[in-house]
């Protein structure tokens, strides 16, 4: 049996969840269409809406239904860079992290490089915390948005979102978050904090993959990217994945309501993993911060190994975990993540993450303990084998 | 045992990692990223170095049904393997880049890696086979890679499986496609430079050498030292090279003219008869013994290029070897490697750096 630490990757699907689209997958209907099968379903994508507004805080109405987080970052992304560069063209800077996951850094690099823009990337602290005092210099009436991700996906960071939601508003910018890690996991408000544009995501919090959410505020003007039907708002088009809505609706409704609980009880299986395996280890750093984290994520360096032999390791043992990094063609690549923290490469080389979520037991984090010794013995001799700094 | 098999995603690696996993042994499909831009090195089905060959070798490991990685040697390969060869190059000399790879990468920095990480071997899937610890040609003498492997010691031979020496390439192709392996059982041979994505070796070079200022733009002499042309780098010529000399003037007696010789810091060429190409006697350096070391002169077969015919020579070890050829051979480029064989069994090897 394997101990799955993976589940900031994708997280098993609720029982609920998949009760809610297997009941709709034996149903007809378009919610696009006039008769009553066609209501029927426009109904379960309307109810979907309001539960998921009611979740993160927003009105039904800027709920958008889309394929997932990277359709979702890039819609907020492209969509609002052309409606305010349109609308004012010497707005044409995008303020972002350099923390933010590829769906939102790729498309700010894409828009620098095919459509004029200027990307700025965000300085963080060692911490991976966004730096408020460097954001709020690189603001001005020429941002044509801002997007800061709510938590980082490879080091756990909460980012603080309200501040630099004011901050951009006493300019006029709009901000864009990408919640697709936080939603579940730490309480997330669209209303609270003023965010105008928010990304979740099915399949990282119980629902299936290949639906998720443009939270965007109704009179922010936003260019379509996909054309056709008009579907969401004539911003998103595509026929609407009615059994994937239901469910997703479902999950986010559960993980909302659970999180309380799931939190403490997770952020405590997340603590004993860590102090554990720094018992064994006790050269390994925790990366990111004590404080401004999410609750199921550890992510630790082995000074001396690379984290892809841990991994291989680990898994032959049948615990599964992340080395975090980007590997578009299989190649690993030092995180851009941990390079922007002030990472040496060596450093961010060698480091794992293991993210817990709702199945998550205690025997997992001993199966991590029980295998992590000899791992690391292991992948210290191939790292000085290959010359690695300790 | 437990093995890493080397997965380029090709039809013989993948083979040879089956055939692993079907004689008993604990398999891990690796594949070797080599480049640091993938997109870089070669593109389309022939090559080692794509996205697509990768994924070629994952879809493999997962019908064999091992688990598969991708190991990134992409630094130490452009240290050792491409820098390397370019610096060859600049020097006059005609490298081989695959026997560099084996001994740099696959059958060191590969192994060295894998026995670090508690495995006992490598597996990949050359063609030549392994008796008793000695490596030996393969049985398809059109495939036979032995060549390519004459660069490795004793240690490393110890630690290495290769399944397919016994096995003619065409019915590794079949055994492929009836394994179920049916991403690769169709793919072609590669045969060219893996990091030279459209096979145009001159370019690559003149491109890469301009970029370091070695080109070594020169003259075309004739043995009496007549200047007969002029070239833009000395790199585009190979010992015993006929073709692309481009030479205005037709020599005297009106016979075709073959490289001589290059001489990389002034760039000159020299252009003579074919028989001056003849040689009875190389120098070569860094020998390496598959087998225990040889300290008194042995007559031996001596593969002088891959895929190349078999010389009857002697070798007198040394520091390096002199190789002293029974009969003349013709077209010796230095920076080749002097493989010697007793019968099927590979001797050694070493780096020819000059022949007379």
């Amino acid at each position: 049996m394997s101990a799955y630490l993976d589940h900031a990757a994708t997280t098993p699907v609720l029982p609920e969840a998949v009760a809610a689209m297997t009941d709709q997958l034996l149903r007809v209907g378009n919610a696009s269409s006039l008769h009553a099968s066609g209501r029927d379903a426009r109904r379960v994508v309307e109810e979907a809406r309001e539960t998921i507004a009611a979740a993160v805080g927003c009105r039904p109405g800027e709920v958008v239904f889309t394929s997932g987080g990277t359709e979702a970052d890039n819609l907020a992304v492209k969509g609002l860079w052309w409606a305010r560069h349109d609308e004012d063209p010497r707005r044409r800077r995008i303020l972002v992290s350099a923390i933010e996951h590829h769906a939102v850094l790729d498309a700010a690099h894409w828009l620098a490089e095919h459509e004029g823009a200027e990307v700025v990337l965000l300085e963080v602290d060692g911490e991976g915390r966004l730096d408020l005092a460097a954001f709020e210099t690189a603001l001005a009436d020429d941002v044509a948005l801002v997007s800061v991700m709510w938590a980082n996906n490879e080091v756990g960071t909460l980012q603080p979102v309200e501040e630099v939601v004011a901050l951009a508003h006493a300019h006029g910018v709009p901000v864009h978050t990408d919640a697709v890690q936080a939603v579940g996991q730490v309480p997330v408000d669209v209303g609270a904090t003023g965010v105008d544009a928010l990304t979740l995501t099915g399949h990282k919090l119980g629902g299936p993959c290949g639906v998720g959410a443009l939270v965007v505020r109704r009179e922010l003007p936003l260019t379509a990217l996909q054309h056709g039907g008009g579907q969401e708002r004539d911003v998103r088009s595509g026929t609407l994945d009615v059994p994937a809505i239901a469910a997703f609706a479902t999950a986010v409704e559960l993980a909302v309501g659970r999180r309380e609980k799931y939190a403490a009880r997770v952020g405590a299986l997340r603590d004993d993993l860590v102090r554990r395996v720094v018992e064994v280890v006790p050269s390994a750093v925790v990366n990111g911060s004590t404080e401004h984290r999410l609750p199921g994520n550890a992510h630790l360096s082995f000074p001396g190994c690379e984290g892809d032999s841990l991994l291989m390791l680990l898994d032959a043992q049948g615990v599964e975990c992340s080395t975090g990094s980007a590997c578009s063609a299989g190649v690993p690549q030092a995180s851009h993540v941990l390079l922007a923290m002030g990472c040496g490469d060596d450093h961010a080389r060698s480091s794992l993450r293991f993210s817990l979520g709702h199945s998550s037991t205690p025997a997992d984090v001993d199966a991590v303990v029980a295998a992590i010794g000899a791992a690391y013995e292991r992948a210290r001799r191939a790292g000085v084998v290959a010359g690695l700094s300790a | 045992m437990r093995v890493v098999a080397a997965m380029s995603g090709g039809v013989d690696s993948a083979v040879a990692a089956a055939r692993a996993k079907a004689a008993g042994h604990d398999v891990t499909g690796v594949h070797l990223a080599l480049s640091r831009n993938p997109q870089s090195y070669r593109s389309g089905a022939r090559g080692c170095c794509t996205i697509e060959d990768s994924n070629d070798a994952r879809r493999a490991a997962d019908v064999i049904g091992i688990p598969f990685y991708v190991w990134d040697l992409s630094d130490r390969f452009h240290a050792d393997v491409v820098e390397d060869f370019l610096d060859e190059y600049a020097a006059g000399r005609t490298p081989n880049p695959c026997l560099r790879c084996n001994e740099k990468i696959k059958f060191a920095a590969v192994l060295d890696r894998a026995l670090a990480l508690g495995f006992d071997a490598v597996v990949t899937g050359h063609y030549a086979r392994l008796v008793d610890g000695a490596l030996h040609r393969a049985v398809d003498p059109g495939k036979d890679q032995s060549y390519v492997l004459g660069v490795l010691d004793a240690a490393q031979l110890a630690s290495t499986v290769l399944p397919l020496g016994d096995t003619r390439k065409v019915d590794v192709r079949q055994e492929a496609a009836e394994r179920g392996l049916a991403t690769v059982a169709d793919k072609p041979d590669s045969h060219d430079i893996c990091f030279i994505s459209d096979g145009d070796t001159g370019g690559w070079l003149g491109e890469k050498l301009a970029e370091r200022e070695l080109a070594h733009a020169g003259a075309i002499v004739d043995r009496d030292g007549t200047e007969l042309g002029r070239h833009d780098g000395s790199y585009r010529f190979t010992v015993g090279q006929r073709k692309g000399l481009r030479i205005g003037t037709p020599a005297p007696d009106g016979r075709p003219r073959y490289v001589l010789d290059i001489e990389p810091v002034s760039g000159t060429v020299t252009v003579g008869p074919r028989e001056a190409l003849d040689v009875t006697r190389l120098d070569a350096v860094r020998p390496r013994w598959c087998g225990p070391q040889r300290t008194e002169p042995f007559e031996a077969g001596v593969q002088l290029r891959a895929h190349g015919a078999e010389h009857r020579a002697v070798v007198t070890p040394g520091d390096g070897w002199r190789v002293d050829l029974l009969e003349p051979a013709s077209g010796i480029a230095p920076g080749q490697a002097v493989v010697a064989y007793d019968g099927d069994r590979v001797v050694g090897s070493a780096t020819i750096t000059a022949t007379s």
